[in-house]
């Protein structure tokens, strides 16, 4: 079974094309029938990352591989890294910027969510080099 | 019954075949073929946009004639809100109400009457279901109720599951028919005047119940000449106007939502606007909301196709003639809330965006349409007759049609048999590369 791949350019520079990713992820789950659990999971865990790109990092690559049994998302951008994960694991804990938590994002969640979304999540990330999130959902049979 | 009963149907003999159609429709449910259109029942939900963007007026909604009245002994007219709004320099709603029944009808029942129910039900079930998903989604609009039924079945159980007003209405007017002249149930027509195709659908093939409350639909644009006659001529207005000031307003955007008396509570309307705060929704961003009403038509139902006022003069209308009206004349107790009012089902999810039944056969054919929408070039211009490069590329892969529908598709198969510039000025202008 040939899995299949999707590839998405975020671009850092515009706020509101922000989940447009994750939005072309979802249409493209509905349209292979996964169920409705599997969906919301891996919309809400992608849109939290894709967010994250564009606020932190000024964008990034999506590489999506769909199988059957599970739907692997890798994120990955070259901006500033994260220097400490336990931390910004911690639910409110944030670095957002004024401007961006007036727009109602910011508020330290973004990373728990993806977590609490996601069946496995990895974080690899260098300071100065750039981070990588590989979020996994599975399909169960 | 067909198994999907739609309204709004094609007129073959004024389609001209043009693409405006195909383009409009938020569901991607039209393609032309053989200079005609053709739409999708699976994916249609009676928004009504073809009807409203066709120049040829070639989309039509299906909908009953005052003449069905003389099938029943009793008929009983059940006017929506919006109706109030068509009328210029309307002072007194019992004029208007008399009119209508003079029309033919023995007697007159506001849907604004149930809709305070509705509202008074909505606001107890809210109350009474905290774990309720939320926001919780009106089930009001028929075309939203379709809507999330073909495009996001995720979201079917936010809708609120009560009756919507009509059906409410429906139920009420019959009970009070029965009572009143000794009548059986089926000896009394029930008759909806109704602003949108929609709501003929949602009577002739109800996502609520199994059987609608109601016997049929009269537009409102189809009786308004008539109707503003009976008005010019009337002598005296009897007493029939039984709600106040909520159940009128959902005539208009807010309306229903206001009536919940919550500061939680959210109004969207236009078709597109309605989609992308479902997207929301689904991807949990809208947690806070409590409650959210949505139309599918800009205004709220006075903007829907079968009216025949511009939906803003409607609307102010109904701001003016609402304003000396009590808050509510109508309510429903938490019994009747669980009880008469709950809806007997849930709109069932329509797998018509799914590529195939089974998990493997789709991703083959996703992968598959990914490899032949590369090779198109995603001008969407539509003079395959689809409204998308990637539309086409799925009716491809679901076997529909092939890959010859592409003009361009067309360009290079000339170019490779030697016509070269001869292909290019083939094409039409817009689509030549620059020379």
């Amino acid at each position: 079974m040939e899995p299949l791949h999707l590839h998405y350019e975020v671009s850092g520079s515009d706020f509101t094309c922000a989940g447009e990713a994750s939005g072309k992820i979802k249409r493209t789950l509905k349209s292979l029938g996964f169920s409705p659990a599997v969906i919301r999971n891996v919309a809400i865990a992608v849109y939290e990352a894709e967010i994250n790109m564009v606020i932190h990092a000024g964008g990034g690559v999506i590489d999506v591989t769909i199988q059957p049994d599970e739907i692997v998302v890798v994120l990955k951008d070259t901006g500033p890294g994260i220097p400490d994960i336990d931390l910004a694991m911690q639910e409110g804990w944030s670095t957002a910027p004024e401007n961006i938590r007036q727009l109602g994002f910011g508020a330290g969640m973004g990373l728990p969510n993806i977590k609490k979304y996601s069946d496995e999540l990895k974080i690899d990330s260098t300071v100065g080099v750039g981070t990588t999130i590989t979020i996994t959902v599975r399909n169960p049979a | 019954m067909e198994p999907y009963y739609h309204s709004v149907r094609l007129d073959k003999d004024k389609c001209e075949g043009c693409i405006h159609c195909i383009q409009r429709c938020p569901t991607q449910a039209i393609r032309v073929r053989n200079g005609k259109a053709i739409i999708v029942a699976e994916r249609c939900i009676d928004c009504g946009e073809c009807i409203r963007v066709c120049p040829h007026k070639a989309k039509i909604a299906e909908r009953d004639s005052l003449e069905e009245l003389a099938k029943f002994t009793y008929t009983v007219a059940l006017p929506a809100p919006s109706l109030y709004g068509q009328i210029a320099n309307l002072k007194d709603i019992n004029a208007l109400l008399s009119a209508l029944k003079a029309l033919g009808f023995d007697d007159v029942f506001e849907v604004s009457a149930a809709a305070e129910r509705i509202s008074s039900a909505t606001k107890k079930f809210l109350k009474e279901n905290p774990d309720f998903p939320r926001p919780v989604i009106s089930s009001a609009c028929p075309v939203i109720c379709r809507l999330i039924s073909v495009c996001f079945p995720n979201l079917i159980e936010h809708i609120l599951p009560l009756h919507s007003p009509m059906e409410e209405a429906g139920r009420m007017a019959r009970e009070k028919a029965m009572r009143e002249t000794g009548l059986k149930a089926e000896q009394i027509g029930i008759f909806f005047i109704t602003p949108c195709p929609a709501k003929v659908t949602a009577i002739r093939h109800p996502l609520e119940s199994e059987k609608s409350n109601l016997d049929g639909a009269l537009a409102m644009n189809d009786i308004y000449p008539a109707l503003v006659g009976k008005l010019g001529k009337l002598a005296e207005a009897e007493e029939l106007q039984s709600a106040g000031l909520i159940g009128i307003s959902w005539g208009m955007t807010g309306g229903e939502a206001s009536g919940i008396l919550s500061e939680d509570a959210l109004a969207v309307d236009g078709i597109e606007n309605c989609m992308k705060l479902l997207e929301e929704i689904e991807d949990e961003k809208l947690r806070d909301i409590e409650f959210i009403e949505l139309n599918a038509c800009s205004g709220g139902c006075v903007g829907g196709v079968l009216t025949a006022e511009n939906p803003f003069i409607a609307k102010a209308r109904l701001q003016h003639l609402r304003k000396y009206l009590p808050v509510a004349m109508n309510r429903a107790s938490a019994e009747e809330m669980r009880g008469v009012l709950t809806a007997e089902k849930l709109p069932e999810p329509v797998p018509a965006l799914r590529l195939a039944d089974n998990l493997q056969e789709a991703m083959e054919k996703m992968n598959r349409l990914n490899a032949i929408l590369e090779t198109f070039p995603r001008l969407d211009c539509g003079t395959c007759g689809a409204p998308t490069c990637r539309a086409l590329a799925e009716d491809i892969v679901r076997g529909y049609t092939t890959e010859q529908d592409c003009i361009f598709r067309i360009k290079e198969e000339l170019e490779s048999t030697g016509l070269g510039q001869a292909a290019e000025d083939l094409i039409p202008p817009p689509f030549r590369k620059k020379k």
